[in-house]
C-alpha cells in the first residue's frame, strides 16, 4: 500500500511491456506522443503569448501568433494595478495574502500529520483503525457540506473573514491527507528502531526526533508538496469565508477575469492567471517526483 | 535461586490469546533458548520480557525484582534484534552510544566504553560508518555491540541470526556461545532453528500456540522429548515417527510395524518403559531418530538393546559425512543414518540396525510419551 | 506515575486532531443533515419541516438541471480520462527514449488551479478570440465552434478542460500500474507467441484491474466535487446550462438565500460520494490488514 510513497511508482523497474515493433508503428507512436504533448502545452502557450500582446492585436490577430510588439504591460498591469472588486490594486495584495495563508497552513498541518502517522503506526492502540477510518474519510468529504457551519463557527471563534481562519479551515480539511501520507510512510519504517530506542531509554517525542524525523525526508517533501498546491489552488474556502482583505489569489483571479465592467483586457487576465499558477507550476518543475508521489499516494488510497 | 523467572506468564491481543501460563526460570549465567515454529509465541514471550508488550496477567522477575510495570529502558536488559535495528541516520558509534546519551552520560565516558566495546567485537574501524555501509555480519556486530555497552543483568536476542547467510549463521553462533561464555550474562535467545537452539542452550523451552511444550536441557529435550510435536521439532532430519502396534512377543513385549508387500517387521523389545505394557495389542507411534537406525556395521555395540531387521530401499541420499537412506514401515517413508561408505544402492534390501534403547513411544489419540 | 503519563503521551498527541476532524467534519455534517429538515432561509432556523426541503429539491427543474449535468459530465469525464489515460501510459511504456521529458507535459496541468484552467479554456473556446476566431484568421470561414455559448452543448466544453486537466494523472496511475506488472508474466506470454496487441488486451489490461477501479473512483469523486472549474469557465451557464450539484449547493445556500434546500443538496451529494468512497476504502484497508 505504501510503495506508491516509499519508491517512485513511475521509475521504470524492468524495461518497458513488449518487443520492439516496427519503424513505421514507432513513428506513428511518436507522432500520437508528440501530438498529445502539443495538445496539453497549447493552453499555456496560448496564455503565454497573449499576456505579452496589446490588446489590439489579440483582436486582430490569431491567437497562436508570436506578439508582433511583444509588452510586458499586461503583466505590470496584473500584478499592481488591475480593478479587482472595487480597488485598482493588481493581484499583488492577494498573492501576498495566498502566501500568509498557504505557509502556516501547510507547516501545521504537514507536522500534525508526521505526529498522527507516528502515533498511528508505532503506537497503535485499541480503536486506532476507527480513528484512522474516520480521518480518511474525512479527505473525501464534498466540502459544500460544511460551508454553512464552518461560517458559523469561525464568526463563533471571530475568525470570520481572517487569514487565521482560512489557516485553520485549510488545516483541518488537509489533515486526513497529511495523516494518510505519514501514516503510510511510517508503516513501512520498521518497528523494531523504535523498540530498540525504547530499550535505550529514548522518550515518545525523542524517539519521534531522533529515529524517525531524520529518515523523514522524502515524505515530508511530498506532503508538503501536496499541501501547499491543494491550499494554493482553492477556490471553495477562499470564495466562502475570506473577506475583501483576506482574499486569495485564485478568488482575486476569478474576479479579476469576470468582473463583468469595462473592456475584456485578456492579456492582462492571461498574465494574471501565468501569476496564479506560477507557484505551484514552479514546484512541479522542480520537484515533479515528488508531486506524482503525492498524487499517487493521495488517490490510491490508504 | 534463579535469576529470570516467569511465572503463570498469560498474554492475549483482544480476543486471541497468544501467550498460555507460560512459567520458565533461568539461573544466573544461564542461556536460555525460546524454540517454535513460526507464531508459536516466542517472539511475543521475549518483548514480555523486555517490556515492549504489556502483559496480561503473571509475573516476570529479573534479579529478584518485580519488573512487570518497568519501562523497557528501567529493566536492566539489552536486546538484539532480527533486522539488528540500527537507527539508519546514525554512525555505528552514535548507534552503540545512544543509549547512554539518552541516560545523559558525560560525552569522555561514552566514548571510553563504545571504544572497549568495538574492541571486543573488531568493529573499532568501522565506528564512523553509516549502518548502510555494513554488510550483514558487520550490522550484526553493531548491534550486538550497542547491546554489550549496556552491561546489562540480562540479554535479549531474537533470532539474531536468522538474516545471515548460511556460512556466516555458523560463525557468529559460534561467537555468542563464545560472548556468552566469556562475560557470563544471562541470555534469553528466540529462533526457530533448533541446531542454534541445541548448540547454544543451558535450557531449552519448546513452544508451539502459545503453550510452552516442554523445558528442559538440550540433550533432555533431544532424547526424551515428552510429545511428538518436540519430538519432531528437534533435531535434522527429524526423528521418525513410526505408526506401529505393540505385541506380545515370546522374550516379552515386541513392536510391529506394517511394510508394503512384505510381511510385517516385528522387533523384541529388551527394556520397554513400564507404561508400554497398557498398549498390549494396541497401536503407538514409534519414535527413532535416524543416528538410531543404521547399518549394521555403523550400530552403536554398546547400546543395551539393538534389533536387526531386513529393510527394502527405496532411496539413498549421499550427503558426505553420512549416507541417509529411506525405507518404508508403518506406511511412512522412514530414514536411516548410515556410515558416508555404506554399501548400499536403491531398490534392493538391505540389513537395518535399530537401537532400541534410544528409541521412545508415544500414545497416538494423546500424541504424549509413554514413560 | 510516569510511567503512566508516557502511555497516554500517544493518544495525547493524536487527541487534538481526532477532535477538529470530529467536531469540524463529522459535528458539521451532522449539523448540515439537521438543518436539511428545518425551514433554514438566509440564517439556520431551527424549525423542524421534516423531508419538505427533499421533496422541493427533486421537483426544482434547476436540481434536476445539475443532476442531468453531472450524469453527462461525471460518465464522460470518467469515461475518456480513463481511454485516454490509459491510450497515453501504454504508449510512453514502449521504451520511449524522451518518456522523462514527455511525461512531466503530459502531468502538469493537474498541479494548476481549476481556476486558471477554466481561465484557459474560458477565451481558448471563445468564438470572439479563441479557436474559431484563429481559424477564420487563417481563412476557414465557415469553422464554428461555439460549444461554450450553446446551451445544449456547454456542458460538454466542462468535460473538454477537466479531461485537459485530469488525463494526464490517469496516465501516471496507469503507467505506475503497468510498470508493476510482474515482467516475467510478460516473457512468459512472448514466448506463448502472443503479439504485443494480445499481451495488453489478455494479460496486461486484465492484470489492471485495480487501477482501473482506483481511477474510477478518485475521478467519481473529482466530478461529484467538481466546482472551480465550472464557476471559472462557464459561471454555470449559459443560463443554468452548465450548473452541476456543487454550484447548485453554493448559489441556493449564499445567493438565493434557501439554506434548507442548500443543505439537502449538500446531503445528497455526500451521499452520492460516500456510496462510491466507503466501500472502496473498506476494501482498501481489508486487503492492507491481511497483507
Amino acid at each position: 500500500m505504501t510503495s506508491a510513497v516509499s519508491q517512485g511508482p513511475l521509475e521504470a523497474s524492468r524495461a518497458s511491456s513488449t518487443v520492439a515493433p516496427n519503424r513505421l508503428a514507432r513513428a506513428l507512436i511518436y507522432a500520437a506522443l508528440i501530438l498529445f504533448a502539443i495538445y496539453y502545452l497549447l493552453p499555456l502557450y496560448v496564455m503565454l503569448v497573449n499576456s505579452l500582446k496589446p490588446l489590439d492585436e489579440i483582436r486582430q490577430g490569431d491567437m497562436l501568433s508570436l506578439p508582433m510588439a511583444g509588452t510586458i504591460e499586461p503583466w505590470l498591469k496584473a500584478w499592481a494595478t488591475a480593478q479587482i472588486g472595487v480597488q485598482p490594486t493588481g493581484l499583488k495584495p492577494y498573492f501576498m495574502n495566498s502566501i500568509l495563508m498557504v505557509v502556516p497552513a501547510v507547516f501545521i498541518s504537514t507536522a500534525l500529520g508526521a505526529l498522527n502517522g507516528y502515533v498511528l503506526t508505532k503506537w497503535t492502540f485499541r480503536g486506532a483503525d476507527i480513528v484512522f477510518g474516520l480521518m480518511l474519510l474525512a479527505c473525501f468529504i464534498p466540502f459544500q457540506i460544511v460551508l454553512i457551519p464552518m461560517a458559523r463557527m469561525l464568526g463563533i471563534l471571530g475568525l470570520a473573514g481572517t487569514i487565521p481562519g482560512l489557516v485553520l479551515v485549510h488545516v483541518v480539511y488537509g489533515l486526513g491527507f497529511t495523516t494518510l501520507f505519514f501514516r503510510n510512510y511510517y508503516a513501512a519504517f520498521p518497528s523494531e528502531l523504535v523498540k530498540a530506542a525504547q530499550i535505550d531509554g529514548a522518550s515518545f517525542f525523542q524517539i519521534f526526533r531522533r529515529i524517525l524525523l531524520p529518515s523523514s525526508g522524502p515524505i515530508i517533501v511530498v506532503t508538503v508538496i501536496w499541501q501547499f498546491t491543494n491550499i494554493w489552488n482553492d477556490f471553495l474556502f477562499g470564495a466562502s469565508f475570506a473577506s475583501v482583505d483576506s482574499i486569495p489569489m485564485t478568488v482575486a483571479l476569478n474576479n479579476l477575469v469576470s468582473s463583468s465592467t469595462g473592456v475584456k483586457e485578456y492579456n492582462v487576465h492571461f498574465a494574471g492567471a501565468i501569476m496564479a499558477a506560477l507557484p505551484t507550476l514552479i514546484v512541479y518543475i522542480v520537484s515533479g517526483r515528488y508531486f506524482v508521489r503525492g498524487l499517487m499516494a493521495g488517490a490510491v488510497k490508504g | 535461586m534463579s535469576f529470570l523467572q516467569i511465572i503463570d506468564l498469560e498474554k492475549s491481543f483482544g480476543n486471541v490469546q497468544v501467550l498460555k501460563r507460560i512459567n520458565l526460570e533461568i539461573e544466573e549465567g544461564g542461556f536460555l533458548v525460546l524454540v517454535g515454529p513460526s507464531g508459536c509465541g516466542k517472539s511475543t514471550l521475549l518483548n514480555t520480557i523486555a517490556g515492549l508488550e504489556p502483559i496480561t496477567a503473571g509475573e516476570i522477575r529479573i534479579g529478584g525484582r518485580r519488573v512487570n510495570d518497568l519501562h523497557p529502558s528501567k529493566r536492566d536488559i539489552a536486546m538484539v534484534f532480527q533486522s539488528y535495528a540500527l537507527y539508519p541516520n546514525m554512525t555505528v558509534a552514535q548507534n552503540i552510544g545512544f543509549g547512554m546519551e539518552i541516560r545523559g552520560v558525560p560525552k569522555p565516558e561514552r566514548e571510553k566504553a563504545i571504544a572497549r566495546v568495538a574492541e571486543m567485537l573488531q568493529i573499532d574501524h568501522l565506528l564512523d560508518r553509516k549502518p548502510s555501509q555494513l554488510s550483514g555480519g558487520q550490522r550484526q556486530r553493531v548491534a550486538m555491540g550497542r547491546a554489550l555497552v549496556r552491561d546489562p543483568q540480562v540479554f535479549l536476542f531474537d533470532e539474531p541470526l536468522s538474516n545471515l547467510d548460511a556460512k556466516l549463521r555458523v560463525d557468529m553462533r559460534t561467537e555468542i556461545k563464545r560472548l556468552h561464555q566469556r562475560m557470563g550474562t544471562t541470555i534469553v535467545y528466540v529462533t526457530h532453528d533448533q541446531i542454534e537452539a541445541m548448540t547454544l542452550a543451558s535450557k531449552i523451552a519448546v513452544l508451539k500456540d502459545g503453550v510452552l511444550q516442554q523445558f528442559g536441557t538440550p540433550s533432555e529435550i533431544y532424547n526424551n522429548p515428552i510429545n511428538t510435536f518436540v519430538a519432531d521439532f528437534m533435531g535434522s532430519p527429524a526423528m521418525n515417527l513410526i505408526p506401529a502396534t505393540i505385541t506380545n512377543g515370546a522374550g516379552g513385549l515386541a513392536i510391529e510395524m506394517e511394510r508394503p508387500s512384505a510381511p510385517p517387521v516385528t522387533l523384541p523389545l529388551a527394556s520397554p518403559p513400564k507404561g508400554l505394557a497398557a498398549y498390549k495389542g494396541r497401536s503407538v507411534i514409534f519414535g527413532v531418530r535416524p543416528e538410531a537406525l543404521t547399518d549394521p556395521d555403523g550400530a552403536d555395540r554398546n547400546a543395551a538393546s539393538i534389533a536387526q531387521t531386513e529393510c527394502f530401499i527405496e532411496v539413498v541420499e549421499p550427503a558426505g559425512s553420512d549416507t541417509f537412506a529411506v525405507t518404508h514401515l508403518g506406511g511412512k517413508g522412514v530414514i536411516a543414518r548410515l556410515r558416508a561408505d555404506a554399501n548400499i544402492q536403491p531398490g534392493t534390501t538391505a540389513p537395518l540396525t535399530f537401537n532400541l534403547s534410544k528409541s521412545v513411544f508415544f500414545d497416538p489419540e494423546t500424541e504424549n510419551r509413554i514413560l | 506515575m510516569k510511567e503512566r503519563l508516557q502511555d497516554y503521551i500517544p493518544k495525547l498527541v493524536l487527541s487534538p486532531s481526532f477532535f477538529l476532524i470530529l467536531v469540524f467534519v463529522y459535528g458539521f455534517i451532522a449539523y448540515t443533515g439537521y438543518l436539511s429538515f428545518t425551514d433554514s432561509r438566509i440564517l439556520p432556523s431551527y424549525n423542524w419541516v421534516g423531508l419538505e426541503n427533499y421533496e422541493r429539491l427533486w421537483k426544482l427543474p434547476h436540481w434536476w438541471r445539475a443532476i442531468t449535468n453531472l450524469a453527462i459530465f461525471g460518465s464522460l469525464y470518467i469515461l475518456i480520462c480513463s481511454v485516454l489515460g490509459l491510450l497515453l501510459a501504454i504508449l510512453l511504456d514502449q521504451k520511449i527514449r524522451a518518456e522523462g521529458l514527455l511525461r512531466p507535459i503530459y502531468l502538469y496541468p493537474m498541479a494548476l488551479s481549476f481556476i486558471v484552467t477554466g481561465t484557459a479554456w474560458k477565451w481558448f473556446l471563445d468564438p470572439g478570440i479563441g479557436l474559431e476566431h484563429t481559424m477564420h484568421q487563417w481563412g476557414w470561414e465557415s469553422f464554428a465552434f461555439d460549444w461554450i455559448k450553446d446551451r445544449q452543448m456547454a456542458i460538454y466544453t466542462v468535460v473538454i478542460a477537466a479531461v485537459w486537466q485530469s488525463s494526464g494523472f490517469v496516465m501516471a496511475m496507469f503507467l505506475a500500474g503497468l510498470r508493476g506488472v510482474d515482467s516475467d508474466i510478460i516473457k512468459a506470454a512472448q514466448i506463448d507467441g502472443a503479439s504485443a496487441f494480445t499481451t495488453y488486451r489478455r494479460i496486461i489490461i486484465p492484470l489492471m484491474r485495480p487501477v482501473f477501479l482506483s481511477a474510477f473512483v478518485v475521478l467519481a469523486h473529482l466530478a461529484i466535487k467538481a466546482y472551480d472549474l465550472v464557476i471559472a469557465l462557464t459561471g454555470g451557464g449559459p443560463g443554468q446550462a452548465t450548473e452541476l450539484p456543487a454550484t447548485f449547493m453554493y448559489s441556493y445556500t449564499f445567493t438565493r438565500n434557501l439554506m434548507g434546500i442548500g443543505a439537502s443538496s449538500a446531503i445528497i451529494m455526500m451521499i452520492m460520494i460516500f456510496s462510491i468512497i466507503i466501500p472502496y476504502l473498506y476494501s482498501e484497508l481489508r486487503t492492507g490488514v491481511k497483507r
